[in-house]
């Protein structure tokens, strides 16, 4: 009966077993389930062997194309990921451990996150970090709920510039709850800030806004803050990591709440998934904050140590009255994003933020020298922009996709008269040989 | 151990980055720039390595450790399905959802149909969603859907029943997705008590959720019973798929009058728990709320090609920005065509076997609260130890010093003291009989020498720490 070397027992020691429970098999112990509800049917085909599992694997990744050359973001990007971070974060130690509930054994998963809980604080401008969210959208959604705590309010503006994606995940979030959810339609690629200041007294919660926003603009939101303040709602910002190597951080322009997806530092495309979700606020609202956190103490020896704090805001301890549900987050996402950061460092980063707008501002350049082709110039951009093609968006890029390159994100399918707009993405890995290529291929499909 | 901040010199760097081959551009306006740089880590990366390898030192793990941690399932994580996670690293997820991107996705979303569809067969179910990043997600999509359901029928529903045995996230998940909750307390048979279930169950509650096995290892015998009185009020019954492991091929949740399950890919499915995730929560439903799923959905043609559905009208919308934690989910598939039919089975019968084992073992040392047969986990509890004022902590740090991840303690939260343990299906007895012999040695020792207890443990880095001077401090970011 055992041909799977994943479940190590011999009869000999079955049987051993059985005899010590006082059962005569291993059927005897599902005895429980009474025998009119057990299972009639099972269909799940038979077992393969490792090298066939491999095998099939291997065929279906080779069914989809994973070489195209990507000028696409949309909130996950194709940027350098430094060898070391596979070899450390495959660190079984790492990845074959669970929640930290124990700290005494626990303290190489405790610290970690603590580091990546000070990474996220330093580059967003934020007093305090949790340690990770399931992703972009969902930190959205958290961050909506987190100022509905705070504020005791029930409404949400949201800016129409941050990503469609992100939208809809706060909206299911919030679907049956009794909050009002208003969205303000872009202006030119930017936050409409008259119809916001239209919509703001004191019945609302926060406002949410994205830097870059979908459109690839980049704003400031200082002066939004204070206005924002002055009915004494919250700024909650959606930003993207490696951006803030050059752009001012959230911290900077007064935002209460920063969110954002971390696939962007060290984690593979991976077809949508895992990456995770980081949220950091002002010092005031830790109580508030979903999921875990880690916190520094010491022990009887006063040695430095790392343990899950402020639990009495979690699930397994409030249970219905819990800041949040999470229960899993995405911690060794969390970990690749806490070592990218680590490698590139300091300056690093700021060459690699610099990096991305010089190859972006080149592709721009020589796009706009196609005939019929013009860029949306209400504001400076960082490594993706919109251009408005001489025909539907659409079709150039179906055109694109058959000389294997994701050629941009058109924006009629999330925004009303946008049929014509693209939104170019080009990150670091995108050689100036690549962009030349984009060029011409776009040119080809938009003359024919 | 030094932070890595506290390892840092100014203009070092860990990783060479590529050379610019366009112009520099012109600077941005001044306003829109940061001050300063983050004053992130600047190390080697020889120093990075060493940082982050002696760092994972400092961790019991499944694969150093036994890990009996219950109701977490921490069975082992087989190397291959970590090789096949990496094939799909390339894949940009915006590819699909280009016009005419399916076409290049096919194998990526033909892998995400299959799974569902396997899935749906593990648990009788009629369509799965991958789109859940969790358990925790999964059980609030699932209430999400509920909700739905019912506003479609014009039903005005208000409550959530849950057992008192639930896991945290239950009734956390309920509220969130908007419902008060009705707790059920235990009945001296290690159920839901069935008569105060009725009292609880009126034409307002929306939902019934259950784990079954439960919290304490027992499969429910009046599940059919529970779930006709849910439905008799048009409240649907959700299954918390966390213990899916005791029963698979043996009982379909689907079978038993379960309408909306999650599944835990990271617990039944044997992909690394990560420290902490990521996880993978599908969730299945019953033909009624297919509707409602989330978008976009992955259907298949006529042809067999693989599209995405995009209806937004009923739908709750979407509950991750692309289409779930796909290289978990890819581990999850590998998994099961591995282990096939006969190897899930077998899975299930050797879990239950291991923690009956466990059981009878122990059950002269520890006060066991519900003495029956168990399924996939046992829970004790320290109460004969606390006489000797040995706590389940004091046993749980005893078990650290002498190599044990501990099990789960204090949850379920209705048996004092509790010591949850759940030895998977892929221990060993050899090894299960070493853990026992610790156990029975730490019973012993909280007799005779309390002491010894009290003050495990003695050989970690960090001996047990002070947790209310963390959440007195707050220091959870180091300030640079």
């Amino acid at each position: 009966m055992n041909d799977s070397h994943y479940c190590p027992h011999t009869p000999q020691e079955i049987s051993e077993m059985l005899s010590v429970i006082g059962v005569a098999s291993v059927e005897e112990l599902f005895s429980p389930i009474p025998a009119e509800l057990r299972a009639k049917t099972f269909n799940i085909p038979p077992g393969l062997s490792e090298f066939e599992t491999f095998d099939r694997m291997k065929s279906i990744a080779a069914e989809s194309s994973g070489d195209m050359l990507a000028f696409v973001g949309g909130g996950y990007y194709d940027h350098i990921i430094p060898a070391a971070i596979d070899h450390l974060s495959g660190r079984a130690e790492f990845y074959t451990a669970y929640t930290p509930y124990q700290p005494e054994c626990s303290q190489g998963t405790l610290q970690a996150l603590f580091e990546y809980q000070t990474a996220i604080c330093r580059l967003t401008g934020m007093a305090v970090s949790n340690a990770s969210l399931y992703d972009g959208g969902t930190a959205c959604a958290e961050a909506a709920m987190m100022a509905l705590r705070v504020t005791g309010r029930n409404k949400i503006i949201i800016d129409g510039c941050v990503n469609p994606f992100s939208r809809q995940v706060l909206k299911t979030y919030l679907y049956n709850l009794d909050v009002e959810v208003v969205e303000i339609a872009p202006l030119d690629g930017l936050l409409n800030r008259d119809e916001l200041a239209g919509l703001l007294d004191e019945s609302v919660a926060a406002v949410l806004v994205q830097n870059p926003n979908f459109f690839g603009c980049v704003d400031e939101f200082s002066a939004l803050s204070q206005q924002i303040h002055a009915v004494q709602a919250l700024l909650i910002a959606s930003v993207y990591p490696i951006s803030l190597g050059l752009l001012k951080s959230p911290g900077e322009m007064g935002v209460d709440i920063t969110v954002g997806d971390g696939q962007s530092l060290g984690n593979p495309l991976s077809f949508g998934g895992p990456s995770f979700g980081f949220i950091a606020a002002q010092k005031a609202y830790i109580r508030n904050m979903p999921g875990r956190i880690i916190g520094e103490t010491v022990d009887k020896q006063g040695r430095r140590g790392f343990v899950l704090t402020l639990q009495a805001r979690e699930q397994h301890i409030k249970r219905h009255k819990a800041t949040s549900n999470i229960c899993s987050n995405q911690g060794l996402c969390a970990l690749r994003g806490l070592i990218f950061l680590s490698s590139v460092g300091r300056q690093g980063l700021v060459d690699l933020a610099r990096l991305n707008r010089d190859k972006a501002e080149y592709a721009k350049a020589r796009l706009v020298e196609i005939p019929g082709v013009t860029v949306l110039q209400s504001a400076a951009t960082f490594n993706e922009f919109t251009i408005f093609l001489p025909k539907p968006a659409d079709g150039v890029v179906k055109e694109l996709l058959k000389k294997d390159i994701l050629a941009g994100v058109p924006l009629g399918q999330y925004y009303q008269c946008s049929e014509n707009c693209l939104v170019v993405t080009v990150t670091e890995k995108r050689s100036k040989k690549e962009i030349d290529r984009l060029v011409r291929e776009l040119e080809v499909a938009i003359c024919n | 151990m030094q932070l890595i901040y506290e390892k840092s010199v100014a203009g070092r760097r860990g990783v060479k980055l590529p050379l610019s081959d366009v112009p520099a551009a012109a600077a941005l306006p001044e306003k829109l720039l940061r001050k300063a740089s983050a004053a992130l880590p600047e190390v080697s990366e020889l120093d990075l390595v060493r940082h982050f390898t002696n760092l994972s030192r400092r961790n019991y793990s499944l694969d150093t450790n036994f890990y009996p941690l219950g109701s977490c399932t921490m069975k082992y994580n087989a190397k291959v399905l970590e090789n096949a996670a990496v094939l799909f690293a390339p894949f940009h997820p915006m590819t699909a959802l280009l016009p005419g991107g399916v076409e290049f996705c096919q194998g990526n979303l033909g892998m995400l149909y299959d799974l569902g569809q396997m899935l749906a067969d593990i648990t009788g179910m009629d369509e799965v969603t991958t789109q859940p990043l969790a358990g925790a997600q999964g059980e609030m999509t699932g209430i999400l859907l509920i909700s739905a359901y019912h506003r479609a029928k014009g039903n005005k529903k208000k409550y959530v029943v849950v057992p008192d045995s639930s896991h945290g996230t239950n009734p956390a998940s309920a509220a969130i997705a908007g419902y008060e909750i009705i707790t059920v307390p235990t009945a001296p048979y290690g159920d839901m008590d069935i008569e105060l279930f009725k009292k609880a169950m009126t034409d307002e509650v929306a939902a019934v959720m259950m784990t079954c096995p439960n919290t304490l290892g027992l499969f429910n015998p009046h599940i059919k019973e529970i779930s006709d009185i849910a439905h008799s009020h048009d409240a649907l019954m959700y299954y918390d798929g966390a213990n899916l492991n005791a029963i698979m091929g043996k009982v379909k949740p689907g079978d038993v009058g379960f309408d909306v399950i999650h599944v835990n890919l990271h617990k039944t499915f044997a992909t690394p728990h990560g420290g902490g995730g990521p996880g993978s929560g599908p969730v299945g439903v019953k033909k009624a709320l297919i509707p409602f799923l989330p978008q976009p959905r992955i259907v298949m043609d006529d042809d067999g090609k693989f599209l995405l559905e995009d209806q937004k009208s009923v739908s709750i919308g979407r509950t991750a920005n692309f289409f779930g934690n796909f290289a978990v989910m890819a581990r999850a598939y590998a998994y099961i065509i591995m282990l096939g039919r006969e190897g899930l089975i077998q899975v299930s019968e050797q879990a239950v076997l291991n923690a009956n084992y466990i059981k009878e073992r122990l059950k002269a040392y520890y006060d066991l609260p519900y003495d029956m047969i168990c399924m996939h986990e046992c829970v004790f509890s320290a109460s004969k130890q606390l006489e000797h004022g040995v706590h389940a902590i004091d046993i749980a740090k005893y078990l650290i010093d002498k190599g044990y991840h501990p099990p789960t303690v204090y949850f379920p939260l209705i048996v004092k003291e509790a010591i949850m343990i759940e030895p998977t299906e892929t221990e060993s007895k050899a090894t299960m009989d070493a853990f026992i012999e610790v156990m029975i040695e730490a019973a012993i020792a909280a007799e005779t020498n309390p002491q010894l207890l009290r003050d495990a443990p003695v050989t970690t880095p960090v001996g047990r720490l002070d947790e209310t001077k963390a959440a007195r401090e707050q220091n959870v970011c180091c300030i640079g």
